[in-house]
C-alpha cells in the first residue's frame, strides 16, 4: 500500500527533478497516445524536441522559438512575484492588449514621422497601459476589499472590447479600404521592432525579457522588496509585524506584472505580430500563468518554461503539418505535461512510503 | 531588409534543391500542396469545406499530388512562421483559408518567390506568386433574405456577424435587402460575435436574438451552434446551414443552407501547377460558377416559396437578377444606387455601410 508523508523540509532534489521526470511521463504517455493515433510515436517525439532545435530548419526555428517565449518569459516573471506573495494576477491577457493598444496608439500618433524618439516613447506607452489597466482591480482590492481574482479575469473581456474598436475604428488603417486592422509597422521603419541580428528571432521584447528575468533574480534575492514579496507568500502575519503594508504589496506587484505584461503586448505588436488586429491577443497571457508554476515561480526557471512551452508549440505545430496529426493530440500533448509536472510536483513536499498490508 | 535577402537567398537555393523541374512554366510532375485552417476540420462549416476542397485535389490527381495541412492557426504573427516552415518544407504550392492571414501570406510570399501563395478572400497581391479567391457568398444570402422575409411571423429576422468586415457587412445587407423586398415590414438585428469558430460564443449570440424576438436566424460564423440553438425553440426559430450544408439539422431548424464549394477551384489551381498554364490572378465566382451552392431547401418551406427561392437562384445564376440592384439608400439615407444600377464590385468589396432600414451600427 502507498501512503505519502510529508517530509519536514521541500526536497531540493525533487525541486530540480520534478520538470525533468515531468517531461520524460510526457513523452512515454504521449507516445502512447500518438501510438494509438496510428503514427510512429519516435518520430513524433523527435519532431516536436528535436527537430526546431537541431532539425533541417533549426536556423529559421531556433529563432521562433525566442520569439515564442519572450511574450510567455516577460509575463510570467511578472505574474511570479505576485503569485509569491499570494496576489493573483489572472487577467495579464487583458494588461497585455491594452499595452499593445496604448503604445501602438501612441507610434501611430506620430505616423509618418521619422525619428529616434517614437519607439522608446511606444515602450513608455505600452509599460503604461498594461500598468494602468492592473491598477484597476489592485485599487478596488486595496479600497474595497474586491477579490482581485476576478477583477482582473472580467477585465480582460473588457480589453478585448476595446481592441475590437481600436482595430475597427480609432486605430484603423486609413488606407485599409475600410477592412479592420491598424498600419503594419513592418512598414513604418520608427516605430517597428524588428530583429536586432538577422535571423536570431531576437527583437527588443526577448532582450527586455532576459533583461527583466535577470532583475527579478537580484530583486528577490538581494532587494528588501523580493525579501517582502517571499515574506508575504509563506507568513503573511509575520510579514505584518515585520512592517509589510499588504496595500503597498499588492499595488507593487500588481503594477509590476502589469506593466512587464503591457511591454510583451507592446513588443509583439510592433514586431511578429506587425499591427493591431481584432483578434491580435492569442493567450500569452494565460499561458504565461502556467509557465510561472512550470517555473517554479523562479525567474531562471520561468526562462527555461518559457522556452520549453514555446517548444512544444513549434514542435507541435510541425508535427501537426508533417505528420498529419490533429491540432487537438498536440494540445493533450502539452496538457499531459501540466499534469505530469502538478503531479510529480507533489514529491517535493511529500515522500511515498510503501506499507504491508496489515502492517503495523 | 537584410533578413528578407538573407531568407530569399536560402528559400531560392531551397526552391530549386528541391523541385528541381527548372521553369514552372514547364509544369510539374508532382505538387506538394498546403492549406492553412482557421479552425479544426470538425467545426462543420468554413474549415470543413476548404479541406474538402482539398480532399477533391487528391482524389482528381492521386499520386501526383502531396496534401499537408495545419488547423486552427491564429491570425498574426503565428501564421507567418506556419507558412514559412511550410514554404521551408518543400510546399509548391500554399492556401491560406481565412481574411486574417492577409499580411502574413504576402510578408512569407515576398520571402519565396518560387511558391505560389493563394489567400482566400483578400485583396492583397503585393507579389506575383500571391493570387486571391472569393466566393459570391452575398448571391446566396440572397436566397436566405428572401425566405427570412417569407417565414417570419414576428417580422423580426437576425444575423450573427463574425467581423466588422466587408465580406460580412455586404452579407448582411443582401440578406436584408431581399427580406425586406418581399416583406416590408422586416426588422433586422446584427449582434457581432467576434469569431470565426467559438461555438460557445454563438450559440450565446443566437440566443440573444431569439430574446429578442427573432424567428430567423443567420449566421457567417463557422459552427453549428446557433443551429443547435434553434432547435431548442420546437420549431418557432428557424436557420440555415453556413460554409457547410449542416443537413444535419435537415429535419429540425435548417431550412436552407450555402455551401462553399471550393473543390473545382483548388482542382484548377493545383492542375494549372501541373500543366504549366498557372498563373497570379484573383477569383470571385458565385452560384453560377458553382463556388456557391444552396443547399436542399427543406420541406418545412412551403411549396410556394421554395419556388421562388429557386427561381431567385436560378435568375442570380443566369445572371439576370443581381442582388444589388438600385434603387438602394445608405443607412443616412445618402443615395447609393440609381434605380436599375447593379453594384459595382468595388463598392461590394469595400463594403463599410449599411443599407437604409437597418438599426444598429457597425462596430467602429
Amino acid at each position: 500500500m502507498l501512503r505519502l508523508e510529508k517530509r519536514p523540509n521541500p526536497s531540493k532534489f525533487w525541486l530540480y527533478a520534478t520538470p525533468i521526470v515531468a517531461v520524460i511521463l510526457t513523452m512515454i504517455a504521449g507516445g502512447i497516445m500518438f501510438a494509438l493515433l496510428g503514427k510512429n510515436p519516435f518520430a513524433v517525439i523527435q519532431t516536436i524536441f528535436w527537430d526546431p532545435l537541431f532539425g533541417k530548419f533549426a536556423y529559421y526555428l531556433r529563432g521562433q522559438l525566442l520569439v515564442k517565449a519572450g511574450p510567455l518569459v516577460l509575463i510570467a516573471v511578472g505574474l511570479s512575484l505576485g503569485f509569491r506573495a499570494g496576489i493573483w494576477n489572472i487577467g495579464a491577457e487583458g494588461q497585455y492588449i491594452m499595452g499593445a493598444v496604448f503604445g501602438a496608439a501612441v507610434g501611430l500618433a506620430a505616423f509618418p514621422t521619422e525619428s529616434r524618439w517614437i519607439f522608446p516613447a511606444m515602450i513608455v506607452a505600452g509599460a503604461f497601459g498594461g500598468w494602468l489597466w492592473a491598477m484597476i482591480p489592485a485599487i478596488l482590492k486595496t479600497r474595497l476589499n474586491t477579490n482581485e481574482i476576478l477583477v482582473s479575469l472580467m477585465l480582460v473581456y473588457v480589453a478585448q472590447t476595446i481592441l475590437a474598436m481600436a482595430a475597427t475604428g480609432f486605430l484603423r488603417n486609413p488606407e485599409g479600404m475600410g477592412f479592420p486592422g491598424s498600419r503594419n509597422f513592418s512598414s513604418f521603419p520608427a516605430a517597428a521592432n524588428g530583429e536586432l541580428f538577422v535571423g536570431t528571432g531576437l527583437h527588443w521584447g526577448v532582450v527586455t525579457a532576459i533583461a527583466t528575468v535577470i532583475f527579478a533574480y537580484v530583486l528577490l534575492q538581494r532587494h528588501l522588496m523580493g525579501f517582502q514579496i517571499k515574506l508575504a507568500g509563506q507568513a503573511p502575519r509575520a510579514a505584518r509585524f515585520h512592517g509589510v503594508s499588504p496595500n503597498r504589496l499588492v499595488v507593487m506587484c500588481m503594477g509590476i506584472s502589469g506593466a512587464l505584461a503591457g511591454l510583451a503586448g507592446l513588443f509583439e505588436v510592433t514586431g511578429p505580430a506587425g499591427q493591431i488586429t481584432i483578434d491580435f491577443n492569442v493567450g500569452y497571457g494565460f499561458t504565461a500563468i502556467i509557465v510561472a508554476f512550470l517555473g517554479r515561480l523562479n525567474p531562471l526557471g520561468i526562462m527555461l518554461a518559457g522556452l520549453l512551452m514555446a517548444l512544444t508549440y513549434i514542435g507541435g505545430e510541425m508535427a501537426s503539418t508533417n505528420l498529419g496529426l490533429p491540432a487537438a493530440a498536440i494540445q493533450a500533448f502539452q496538457g499531459m505535461l501540466l499534469f505530469f509536472l502538478l503531479g510529480v510536483d507533489v514529491l517535493t513536499n511529500y515522500r511515498i512510503r510503501f506499507m504491508m498490508m496489515g502492517g503495523r | 531588409m537584410l533578413r528578407r535577402t538573407l531568407l530569399t537567398t536560402a528559400a531560392l537555393g531551397l526552391g530549386l534543391a528541391l523541385s528541381g523541374t527548372g521553369a514552372m512554366a514547364a509544369g510539374m510532375d508532382h505538387v506538394k500542396a498546403c492549406f492553412v485552417y482557421v479552425g479544426p476540420i470538425g467545426d462543420g462549416g468554413w474549415t470543413f469545406q476548404h479541406h474538402q476542397g482539398a480532399l477533391a485535389v487528391q482524389e482528381k490527381f492521386g499520386d501526383k499530388v502531396e496534401l499537408q495541412w495545419q488547423e486552427s492557426v491564429p491570425e498574426g504573427a503565428d501564421a507567418e512562421r506556419v507558412l514559412t516552415q511550410m514554404a521551408l518544407g518543400g510546399c509548391n504550392v500554399i492556401f491560406t483559408t481565412s481574411f486574417g492571414y492577409m499580411d502574413a501570406t504576402n510578408a512569407v510570399a515576398a520571402k519565396f518567390p518560387d511558391v505560389k501563395f493563394e489567400h482566400a478572400t483578400g485583396f492583397k497581391r503585393d507579389s506575383a506568386n500571391v493570387s486571391t479567391y472569393n466566393a459570391r457568398f452575398y448571391e446566396g444570402r440572397a436566397v436566405e433574405g428572401l425566405i427570412a422575409g417569407r417565414m417570419t411571423k414576428s417580422n423580426k429576422i437576425g444575423y450573427i456577424g463574425s467581423f466588422p468586415i466587408p465580406e460580412v457587412v455586404m452579407g448582411i445587407n443582401s440578406y436584408y435587402l431581399n427580406a425586406k423586398k418581399v416583406n416590408p415590414n422586416v426588422e433586422l438585428s446584427v449582434v457581432w460575435a467576434f469569431t470565426w469558430f467559438d461555438p460557445a460564443k454563438e450559440a450565446d449570440a443566437a440566443k440573444a436574438l431569439i430574446d429578442q424576438g427573432v424567428d430567423v436566424i443567420a449566421s457567417h460564423t463557422d459552427s453549428t451552434a446557433p443551429l443547435a440553438e434553434a432547435a431548442k425553440t420546437e420549431g418557432k426559430v428557424i436557420g440555415f446551414g453556413q460554409a457547410s450544408d449542416m443537413s444535419e439539422y435537415k429535419d429540425g431548424p435548417r431550412v436552407t443552407s450555402i455551401i462553399d464549394n471550393w473543390g473545382p477551384y483548388y482542382v484548377e489551381r493545383v492542375g494549372a501547377l501541373l500543366d504549366g498554364t498557372y498563373e497570379q490572378k484573383d477569383t470571385w465566382a458565385g452560384i453560377a460558377g458553382g463556388e456557391v451552392l444552396i443547399g436542399e431547401i427543406s420541406a418545412s418551406v412551403p411549396a410556394e416559396v421554395k419556388a421562388e427561392a429557386e427561381k431567385l437562384r436560378d435568375d442570380i445564376a443566369a445572371g439576370t437578377v443581381h442582388p444589388f440592384t438600385g434603387p438602394i439608400n445608405k443607412q443616412d439615407g445618402s443615395a447609393w444606387l440609381a434605380e436599375g444600377a447593379t453594384a459595382p464590385d468595388g463598392d461590394l468589396l469595400g463594403m463599410n455601410f449599411y443599407v437604409e432600414g437597418i438599426t444598429g451600427d457597425i462596430p467602429q
